[in-house]
C-alpha cells in the first residue's frame, strides 16, 4: 500500500509499504477514505518529539471502511467509520474512568519504558505519532491496523461526508475538552490562544457551552477572521499588547479561564513586543511555552487555565509562583476522544456544530509530503488539509484536487 | 532576630560550604550504617515491600527483585491463571515453553544469548489459593531461582495488585552463565513487563503489540517493533 513515512526533519514521504494484517482478535483493518494532517503532526516534522523512527507511518485523524475483523472485532465489513487518535482498551482502570488517554494496556510492554522514565508512568498509545506512544503505523497509509476494534472506532451513518465527521478522530473532541476543562460558568469570559483547528474548534465549544465573551489571540490574519465569524473578539498580538488589551477588554479582571491551544512551538519569538513585555513584567526568558506563561499572567485570580496544546517534558522558567499565589486552576490532558464521539456525533447530525467550515484544502494522499511543506510554511492560508485516497476517491474528482494545488 | 548584615559574604560562603559538608556527610554516614550503635540492627520502619528497600538497611537483598501491577480482575481468577505455569510463554517473552512434569513441578526451557537455552525445574513449595504461591528450582536446574506471586486486593473496585518477586543466587556452569548474562541484562525490566503483559491478557484477552506496518525492509507488519 501507500503511506506517508517520516524519515528525519522536514522530511517526509510518500512510499510503498507492506499492507497491515490482523494481528489480535479484537483488531480490524479499514481501507482508509479520509486522513487530516494534524498541527501535531508538525511536531514530529519538526523532529520535536523523540523515539520516531526513520519509516514510521503518520497520521492520526483517519476515517474509512471495514474490509477486515478479527474474531472479536464487533465491527462489519463495509461499516464507515472514524477512529479516535488515542489506542484504548476500554478494560483497565483508565478507560473505565473514561480517562482513555491514559489507556494502562495499548501502549506495548516492549515500548512503554521510554515513557516511564520520561513521565513516571507509560502514557497510553496514539496512532502514529513515536514510540513513546506505543510505536503503531498511523492512517495517512489506504490501510491500517485499528487494535481494540471494539471500542474505539464509531461507526458514522452514510448521509454525512467524510469531511463533516472525520474530525471526531481528534481535534473536534480535542477542542470540546479544552472548552470543558475552562470548567465555563454563566458571564465568563474565555481567551483562547491559537486559532488553529483545535483553538477554533474550542472557539465554538465554548461558546456553545455558553460563554459570555469569547477572546481569541493568534498573528495569522485569515485565521483569525474565521474566529471571528464563529462569534469571537479578535487580537493580533502584533498590533495590540495581549495581556494589557485582555485586562482592558475585561474590566481589568482578566479572562475567568484561558485555552492553550497554541502547545510547545509556540511563536511570538520573533515578536518583540509581546516577549518585551512578558519579561519586563514578570522578568521571565523566552523559552518556548511562551504563551502558556502569558496566559498564566493574564488569567484573573482563581481563574481556570486548560491545556489542549501539546508539550513534551520539562518547561523552563514556569511561572509556578504566580500560579500559586492567583489560585489558578490548570487542567489539561491528551483527549479522551472515546468518551466524546458519541454526544459530538449527535450534534453534528443536529446541526449544532460546524465540522467543515476550516477546512481550506483537499489532496490526494499521494501529495501528502507536499501538504505537509504548505501545512509548515503557510499556516495563515492552509487551516485544515484533507487527504484522500486514491481508493476511495473518484477519478474525476482527484484530476480535479491535483489542478487546485497546482 | 539575627542581623544578616553583621556577617560577611565571605563568612556566609563558609557557613554555606561548612553546611553542605555536613549535610553530605552525615547522608553518607547514614547510609553506611547497617547497624546502630550498639550494635544491633537499625529499626526499619518503612511499610514497603521488601524488594524497595535501599541498600544499606537491614531489608535490603541484592538478589531480590519484585513488581507489582494492578489487574482489573478477581484474586481467584488471577490465582487460577498463574497456577498453570505451561501458558506463560504467552506473556513471558523469554520463556520458550513449559511442560508440567506433576502437580507440583514444571520443567522450564528460557531463552538465552547465542542461541542457546537454559533449563530449569520448579517445584511450588507453598500454595494458598486466590494468595500467595511460591516455588524455587530444584537441584538438576541450571539455575538456582526461588519466585513467589502475591494476589492482594487492590480496593474498591479496583481488582487485584499481584506482586512478583524473584531471587536469584549467583549461577554456575556454561549455561548458568549464559543466563546470569541475559537476567543481568535488564532482569527487572524483562519481569516487569512480563508481568504487564500478565495484566493486558488477563484485562484485554490479548497481548498488546504495536505489530504495524513500517517504511523499513527488515520489519514485517506483523511483528513487533521495538
Amino acid at each position: 500500500m501507500r503511506a506517508l513515512t517520516w524519515h528525519g526533519r522536514h522530511d517526509v514521504r510518500v512510499e510503498t509499504v507492506p499492507d497491515p494484517e490482523i494481528v489480535n482478535p479484537r483488531d480490524a483493518i479499514l481501507r482508509v477514505t479520509s486522513t487530516a494532517i494534524c498541527g501535531s503532526d508538525l511536531h514530529l516534522y519538526d523532529g520535536y518529539i523523540p523515539t520516531l523512527r526513520a519509516g514510521d507511518v503518520l497520521g492520526h485523524e483517519f476515517m474509512g471502511e471495514v474490509v477486515e475483523t478479527g474474531a472479536k472485532s464487533t465491527l462489519k465489513k463495509g461499516e464507515r467509520v472514524v477512529v479516535p487518535f488515542t489506542i484504548s482498551c476500554g478494560d483497565c482502570f483508565f478507560c473505565k474512568k473514561q480517562q482513555y488517554s491514559a489507556c494502562d494496556n495499548s501502549n506495548p510492554a516492549e515500548t512503554m519504558d521510554a515513557s516511564r522514565l520520561l513521565m513516571g508512568h507509560p502514557m497510553g498509545a496514539a496512532f502514529g505519532y513515536a514510540h513513546l506512544t506505543g510505536g503503531y503505523a498511523g492512517g495517512q497509509a489506504e490501510y491500517v491496523r485499528v487494535p481494540y476494534s471494539d471500542v474505539g472506532p464509531i461507526v458514522v451513518p452514510d448521509h454525512l461526508e467524510d469531511d463533516q465527521v472525520l474530525f471526531l478522530s481528534d481535534i473536534l473532541p480535542t477542542g470540546w475538552m479544552g472548552a470543558e476543562n475552562a470548567e465555563i460558568e454563566p458571564g465568563d469570559t474565555i481567551a483562547v490562544w491559537g486559532c488553529g483547528p483545535v483553538g477554533l474548534f474550542a472557539i465554538q465549544s465554548a461558546l456553545i457551552m455558553g460563554a459570555h465573551r469569547v477572546i481569541a489571540i493568534d498573528h495569522y490574519p485569515h485565521r483569525l477572521e474565521l474566529a471571528k465569524q464563529l462569534g469571537a473578539e479578535i487580537l493580533d498580538y502584533r498590533e495590540v499588547d495581549v495581556r494589557e488589551a485582555l485586562d482592558e477588554m475585561t474590566g481589568g479582571i482578566g479572562p475567568d479561564a484561558c485555552i492553550d491551544c497554541v502547545g510547545m512551538e509556540s511563536h511570538g519569538l520573533t515578536v518583540d513586543n509581546i516577549v518585551d513585555t512578558v519579561k519586563a513584567h514578570t522578568f521571565l526568558g523566552t523559552e518556548r511555552p511562551h504563551a502558556l506563561r502569558q496566559m498564566i499572567m493574564a488569567c484573573r485570580k482563581g481563574g481556570r487555565i486548560s491545556i489542549p496544546g501539546v508539550y513534551g517534558g520539562f518547561a523552563d522558567k514556569f511561572p509556578l509562583g504566580q500560579m500559586m499565589e492567583k489560585g489558578l486552576t490548570i487542567k489539561q490532558g491528551q483527549t479522551h476522544v472515546q468518551k466524546y464521539t458519541k454526544p459530538l456525533l449527535e450534534m453534528i447530525e443536529q446541526g449544532k456544530v460546524d465540522t467543515t467550515f476550516l477546512i481550506s484544502h483537499h489532496a490526494p494522499l499521494e501529495k501528502a509530503a507536499e501538504m505537509y511543506r504548505h501545512w509548515h510554511d503557510e499556516q495563515d492560508s492552509y487551516t485544515k488539509i484533507v487527504l484522500k485516497t486514491e481508493a476511495a476517491t473518484p477519478k474525476q474528482e482527484q484530476k480535479e484536487m491535483s489542478h487546485e494545488i497546482a | 532576630m539575627p542581623d544578616n548584615r553583621s556577617i560577611d559574604k565571605g563568612t556566609q560562603r563558609a557557613l554555606i560550604g561548612a553546611g553542605l559538608a555536613a549535610a553530605a556527610g552525615t547522608a553518607a554516614f547514614l547510609l553506611s550504617r547497617r547497624t546502630g550503635s550498639s550494635g544491633a540492627p537499625i529499626e526499619n520502619i518503612s511499610d514497603a515491600p521488601d524488594h524497595v528497600w535501599r541498600r544499606g538497611t537491614s531489608r535490603y537483598d541484592a538478589n531480590l527483585l519484585g513488581n507489582t501491577v494492578t489487574i482489573g480482575r478477581p484474586r481467584e481468577e488471577l490465582f487460577e491463571e498463574w497456577r498453570d505455569f505451561t501458558g506463560f510463554p504467552r506473556f513471558m517473552e523469554n520463556v520458550e515453553s513449559v511442560e508440567r512434569l506433576d502437580d507440583r513441578r514444571s520443567r522450564w526451557t528460557i531463552k538465552a544469548p547465542g542461541g542457546t537455552s537454559v533449563e530449569l525445574v520448579t517445584r511450588i513449595t507453598e500454595e494458598k489459593p486466590g494468595e500467595r504461591m511460591a516455588w524455587e528450582s530444584e537441584p538438576q536446574s541450571d539455575i538456582k531461582t526461588q519466585g513467589q506471586v502475591e494476589f492482594l486486593d487492590a480496593g474498591p473496585g479496583r481488582g487485584t495488585m499481584v506482586r512478583l518477586t524473584l531471587r536469584y543466587d549467583p549461577p554456575a556452569g556454561i549455561a548458568g552463565k549464559a543466563f546470569a548474562k541475559l537476567f543481568q541484562r535488564e532482569p527487572k525490566i524483562q519481569s516487569r513487563r512480563d508481568l504487564h503483559r500478565f495484566k493486558s491478557l488477563m484485562e484485554t484477552g490479548e497481548v498488546a503489540t504495536n505489530a504495524s506496518p513500517s517504511g523499513r525492509s527488515s520489519e514485517t507488519p506483523t511483528e513487533a517493533r521495538i
